[in-house]
Parts: C-alpha cells; structure tokens; sequence
C-alpha cells in the first residue's frame, strides 16, 4: 500500500476549488438534505404524536405502519422516486422525512405518556385551558423524550444522506463514489469523518438544547 | 406499473447470472451470513456484559458513534483496502453494522430486568449462569428479538448498497440499471429489495410471537 490514507495537499486544493464538487459544497448540500428530514418530521410528528397520544387506538396502527416504513431500505426508496422526483435533493429529502417519522412519532407518544397523571390534574384544577395546558405544561414534560428521539433521526438522517450519492444526491457521499472510481482513499476517509464530524455537532446542539429547554433538570441537579 | 411489467415480464430476468430467483439467493446468502456471524458475536458478549455490568460503557458509547458511520463510505473504504477477490471485503463491513444493535438490546435487556427476579432467583439457589440463562434471558427476550430485528434491517439494507462495490444480489438492479439509465430495472429491483425487507419484517413478527414466553409478552 503505497497510497498514503489521507493526502493532505488534496484537502487544501479541493475544499473550496470553486466546482459544484468542492469538499464545501457538498458538505452545505449534505446539511440540507440531511436537516430538512429531520425538521420536517418533526413539524410532522408532533400533531400526529398528540393525536395517537390522546386517542388511543390510533397509536397501534400508526406505530404499526411506521415500523414497516423503518425496516425498507433508503436506496430502494430512493430508487423508486427517482421516477417521480427525478435527480433532485426531494428524492432523498421525502424518503429521510419517513424515516425521521417513524422515530419522531413513537418518541412524542411517548414524551406525553410521561407526563405524570397528577401534574395534569394539577394543571386543571389551577385552570389551565387545554391548549396551554399543552404548551405550559404537557409538552415541555416531555421534551427529554422528544429529544431523546430527535437525537436518533438526526444522526441517522445524516449517516444515511451519503446513500444519495448513488442517485447522484449525496451531499458528502459523492466523496465515496469519486475515491472509489480513482482507487483513492483521501476522498472517502474526508467524506467518513465529516459525516461523523457533523453527526457529533448536532447531537451535542441537541443536548446544548435540551438544557436550555428544561432549566429545572439542570435546577435539581 | 409499465415499468413493473417490463421488468418481470422480461425472459432476461429469469434465467442466467441475471435471474431474479438467483439474485434473491445471493441477497439472502450474503446478509443471512452477516447476521449470523454478527449475531454469534453480539448476543454472547451482549448477555456477558448485561450479567457482570463489566464494559457497559464502552458498548453504549460505540454503538451510538456507529450509527454516525456512514455505509457506504465504510464499505467502499473496507473494499479499496482490503482488495476484491473474496466474499470477505463485503462481509466484514456488514458485520460491523449488524452488531451495535444486536449487542445494545441484549445488554440493556439483562440490564433492565427486574432486580427483584435476579434476587428472587438467586434466593431460589439457582448459580450465576443459571440465573442468566432461565430467569433472565426469557424477560431479555422481546428486546434482544428487537435487535436482532433492527440488526437483519441493517443488513438487507446495506447488502443492496453493497452491491455498488461489486456484490451480487438485489442491490444489482438498482446498481446496474442506474448505470445504463434502465429505469425499468432500477425500479423492480427496488420494488424486489422492498419486498425482501416487508418479508423480513414479518418474520420477525411472527418469531416474536412463537419464542417470546406468554407471560412476559403480557406484562408489554
């Protein structure tokens, strides 16, 4: 193996040489694809999550459905929208979305079912209307849970954007379809630790958020 | 629809080194070596360090980093290095990626049984492994089954990707039909690989509801 692992003057040339290939393009588009999934399942998951919470039986079919949606494969998804959606950042975007679902619901579910039954009860007796029994009271209850959640699909969603670049939609992914075409190893291993690398950020912005969002578990600790 | 008739309608795809039957073969030899393998590792080194609580930490903390690590740039990095030739380039990855579940679930499954049944077990006289493998495993059983669910997912899934670094199986209709824009084919690959995965799915449902002991699915 004469290659070297990591030739550093590749990095220096090609993180932002101006192509729509540059290390830095490819990274922004990998944020996007993999951020608006996880915001828009969110946005999603939470109505649909109150709803299963608060009538029961619609929670069974729901989670039933979401875990058949978890076990198909991203690049069979990605496959068969290609005829709808074409080349475009909405073929990985719809499918992700999805898969950001299917965690997002069962956390919120969840979330609100740890909300104990006399904190609820508190918040009526002291008048709270139930809308901002919800948002006062209910929501921020569970937002560990939630959180807890948003962590996985993020992550996830990251890690699995690069399985684009085989549609020709891979934000960072693209890096292992060029090293893997020239032989080259520097490509893939700056494709893997940046996925990770951004992995690792918005896991933590999570956490940083959860901390802001529920003062009193800092509080008691 | 057309797409789906032009696909299975075709003699191509039904004999040869092309034919769906032996690519849904080579889909299931490969991920079904994955897993096992990856299972033969992770279930006992999952109940180990649930039992004795020895190196909790460090399975927690690289399974979380391994949901980070991207497949494809695994698989495609695994392959240039080790060189092509053998099954074992592919394979060596998709055991990496079957195992954080498999080991996670069993860990935290053996972890999170009721202290009082290892206590009461214990009272029973029954020895360390003893308690492990009649009182414990039975309760561990639905989550471990979870993992292993979780675990085939990952492999069916990245077995198909896998295909891009020159495996056989499924993954080979979306691979190939993309490269020469036949979309037919890129479709009903996609439409076997989904297939595949919906039947896995049941499988494991069905296998939850045979092995899992009445009382403990009723606590669920």
């Amino acid at each position: 193996m004469d290659e070297p692992l990591v030739r550093w003057d590749w990095i220096a040339r090609n993180w932002d040489n101006g192509g729509p290939t540059s290390v830095k393009v490819l990274l922004e588009n990998h944020i996007v694809m993999a951020f608006v999934p996880v915001i828009a399942g969110l946005l999603i998951a939470i109505p649909l999550g109150l709803a299963c919470a608060r009538y029961r039986w619609l929670y069974q079919p729901t989670v039933g459905i979401m875990n058949v949606v978890y076990s198909l494969p991203s690049l069979a998804l990605f496959s068969i929208l290609l005829s709808v959606t074409g080349l475009t950042q909405t073929t990985v975007i719809i499918p992700l979305t999805l898969f950001s679902l299917a965690v997002l619901i069962p956390a919120v579910v969840d979330g609100m079912r740890s909300v104990p039954d006399h904190v609820r009860q508190s918040a009526v007796a002291m008048g709270f209307q139930p809308m901002r029994r919800l948002t006062r009271v209910e929501l921020p209850i569970a937002v560990p849970v939630v959180l807890a959640g948003l962590r996985v699909a993020a992550v996830s969603s990251i890690s699995l954007v690069s399985v684009g670049a085989l549609i020709g939609q891979g934000g960072l992914g693209y890096l292992f379809i060029d090293g893997w075409q020239r032989q080259f190893y520097t490509p893939i291993v700056v494709g893997i630790v940046l996925v990770v690398a951004l992995a690792l950020v918005a896991d933590l912005v999570i956490i940083a958020a959860q901390r802001l969002l529920t003062p009193w578990a800092r509080r008691r600790a | 629809m057309n797409w789906l008739i032009e696909f299975f309608g075709s003699a191509e795809y039904w004999s040869g080194d092309d034919a769906i039957p032996l690519r849904l073969l080579q889909h299931l030899e490969y991920s079904f070596l994955a897993f096992a393998i990856a299972a033969l590792i992770a279930i006992p080194l999952g109940l180990l360090i649930g039992h004795t609580g020895r190196g909790a930490v460090i399975v927690v903390v690289s399974a979380n980093a391994a949901r980070a690590l991207p497949t494809l740039g695994l698989l495609v990095l695994v392959v240039l290095l080790i060189g092509v030739g053998t099954l074992w380039p592919v394979l060596i990855p998709l055991i990496a990626l079957a195992i954080p579940p498999i080991l996670v679930n069993t860990y935290e499954g053996i972890r999170g049984a009721d202290p009082d049944l290892r206590d009461a077990a214990y009272g029973m006289g029954l020895r360390g492994s003893q308690v492990l493998f009649r009182a414990l495993l039975p309760v561990a059983l639905p989550l471990i089954l979870l993992g292993l669910r979780l675990s085939a997912i990952t492999v069916v899934a990245t077995a198909t990707v896998a295909a891009y670094v020159g495996l056989g199986g499924l993954g080979r209709y979306i691979i190939d039909g993309l490269a020469t824009k036949n979309y037919a084919e890129v479709f009903g690959g996609a439409v076997l690989v989904v297939l595949l995965a919906l039947a896995v799915q049941t499988g494991f449902t069905l296998l939850n509801r045979v092995i899992v002991s009445p009382g403990v699915r009723q606590v669920r």
